[in-house]
């Protein structure tokens, strides 16, 4: 990784042409969600497009949490929880009665705010996907693992001590173990649910350097509270507000030149 | 310094005190006990006593080497049946924790806690020894197994809750169905508090006694057929110190030293087992 994220940025005008041409990976419609009888998302329509970014802003209990865990599912846990209208990956809706969960969750990976290693090894953190997608052969476990971890830009930092203790890593090496936890079974989506929020500027600065490296493979949909960091890492960006989504289009239109005044008053930072 | 803040430090310098005598109260009984015991029992206990066999009454000497076999068969027969009924229910109450049978398993688990001893060892008699019309250490296992369930079940329930919901939503988010998750995530996180559980159960039944008097009866051979009697230290213990003979009692002692060191070492052993285990779970 040479490349700035600065510089990197200036080459998004060829990337833009790629952009209008790739069609939706996730397209959803008319979602609503309820927990119980409280009706947390009014009503969503957005596509998100393939190997983009798609940052997910707003304040505090707009909804944009519940609506990424929405994408894999991740609110079934809940009790009294349910999804309406539909998300549809590749064009199939993933709300549809008889989705398998567990198929859904193994193409959709998912990064959450806290990182949670298991406390295991590392190699057995990394390897944990496979192991219960029924991969044995301990050779190809060693190269998938390390595969991710140099994919996760974590390779050089735990090469030495891979049968170590995740939990002894550091709290921005954590957060990017599980993000090679995650890519280790091959999803296409990755969803990030604040990845950076809980860490120091420095470990900040490599996940988002990290998210750039991964688009070209990975369709990323991350939730942020900092709004320097959506207009930084992100492709396309939508703006949540109580359970609406006000406002969606390309990153620097919503910050440089949004079309609703809410927008406007959020990013320029006079509320939130 | 002025007066208010005077008669605050005066206070909490009573509570302290008050604080400080209620541990000594606390720990006296037991002070005294081991005391005791050892004073009494130490004496008694040299080698003849874990390798030789009950004499005859009159003949001086001899051991309890059957009964801490017996002991020793009896508390592992219990772990086998208390342990993977305790463990599961303990992963049912944690995974469906508001539901109607899990509060119904929650109080029976509180009530069995409740039982005298003896009337579970009357239960087993009913449900073990009458049908085959013999005593046998499967009977006795049984019921210190039942009196180790309650203890396994809470415990388990209270660790596994303890883990951290992150945990779960990671296993989840790979693509692990619930069960798979529990199993290879959740409950291995939760493993040295269960295991202190469990050891810290096997202690409180290895000195029980009335559950096996109808059990386990006693056996004054060596006998490692569980589908026969088995002596056992505690059932051994009694029989010697009700009896007339000095002899005996002193034996009776050393048995009692005996069975406190096992439930000390059992202890021990929990606190280690935690900490070797803890190793892998925290930096």
């Amino acid at each position: 990784m040479t490349m700035t994220i600065e510089e990197r940025r200036t080459r998004r005008p060829q990337e833009k042409v790629m952009t209008t041409t790739t069609r939706a990976k996730i397209s959803v419609r008319d979602f609503e969600f309820y927990y119980g009888a409280a009706k947390v998302l009014h009503g969503i329509n957005l596509d998100v497009p393939s190997q983009q970014v798609t940052a997910l802003i707003g304040p505090s209990g707009c909804g944009k949490s519940t609506f990424i865990r929405s994408i894999n599912r991740m609110n079934d846990i809940i009790p009294e929880a349910r999804g309406e209208g539909t998300i549809e990956i590749d064009g199939k809706n993933v709300y549809a009665p008889g989705t398998d969960t567990v198929e859904l969750r193994r193409r959709v990976g998912m990064v959450f705010q806290k990182s949670n290693p298991f406390p295991k090894s590392i190699y057995d953190n990394i390897a944990y996907g496979l192991r219960i997608g029924g991969m044995r052969n301990k050779r190809e476990l060693n190269e998938v693992v390390e595969k991710s971890l140099i994919r996760a830009a974590l390779w050089d930092e735990v090469k030495d001590r891979l049968h170590g203790p995740a939990l002894s890593l550091s709290g921005g090496q954590q957060q990017r173990l599980c993000i090679a936890r995650a890519l280790a079974v091959n999803p296409e989506i990755v969803l990030m649910d604040e990845p950076a929020s809980a860490l120091d500027p420095i470990a900040t600065a490599k996940i988002e350097e990290l998210i750039f490296e991964l688009k070209d493979r990975y369709t990323i949909v991350i939730v942020t509270h900092n709004m320097q960091q959506a207009a930084r890492v992100s492709d396309r960006t939508a703006f949540f507000m109580l359970g609406k989504l006000v406002e969606y289009g390309e990153t620097k239109d919503i910050f440089m030149n949004p079309k609703e005044k809410m927008t406007e008053d959020y990013v320029t930072g006079r509320f939130g | 310094m002025n007066a208010n803040a005077r008669r605050r430090k005066i206070i909490s310098r009573i509570a302290e005190a008050l604080c400080l005598l209620a541990v000594i109260l606390a720990l006296l009984p037991l002070a005294m006990i081991l005391f005791y015991v050892i004073k009494e029992g130490f004496g008694a206990l040299n080698l003849d006593f874990f390798t030789q066999m009950p004499k005859p009454v009159g003949e001086a000497g001899g051991g309890m080497a059957n009964a801490i076999v017996g002991t020793l068969i009896l508390i592992g027969l219990a772990a086998i049946f208390a342990v993977p009924i305790g463990v599961i229910c303990g992963i049912h109450l944690s995974e469906y924790p508001a539901s109607r049978f899990s509060s119904v398993v929650r109080f029976a688990a509180d009530v069995l806690n409740g039982v005298p001893s003896i009337v579970i060892g009357i239960f087993a008699y009913g449900l073990v020894v009458l049908p085959v019309k013999r005593f046998s250490a499967i009977a006795g296992g049984v019921a210190l197994g039942l009196l180790m369930i309650p203890i396994v079940v809470r415990t388990t329930e209270e660790l596994l809750r303890l883990v951290p919901a992150g945990l779960r939503e990671g296993a989840l988010a790979l693509g692990a169905t619930r069960t798979r998750a529990v199993f290879t995530v959740i409950l291995p996180a939760a493993l040295p508090g269960i295991l202190t559980g469990i050891l810290v159960a096997l202690a409180r039944v290895a000195g029980e006694t009335a559950p096996l008097l109808f059990t386990a009866f006693n056996n004054r051979f060596f006998s490692t057929n569980i589908g026969q009697p088995m002596a056992s230290l505690t059932v051994q213990v009694f029989t010697y110190a009700i009896s007339a003979y000095d002899d005996w009692h002193r034996q009776a002692w050393a048995g009692a030293f005996l069975l406190v060191m096992m439930i000390l070492t059992l202890s021990m052993l929990a606190r280690f087992a935690v900490r070797r285990l803890e190793r892998m779970n925290r930096p």
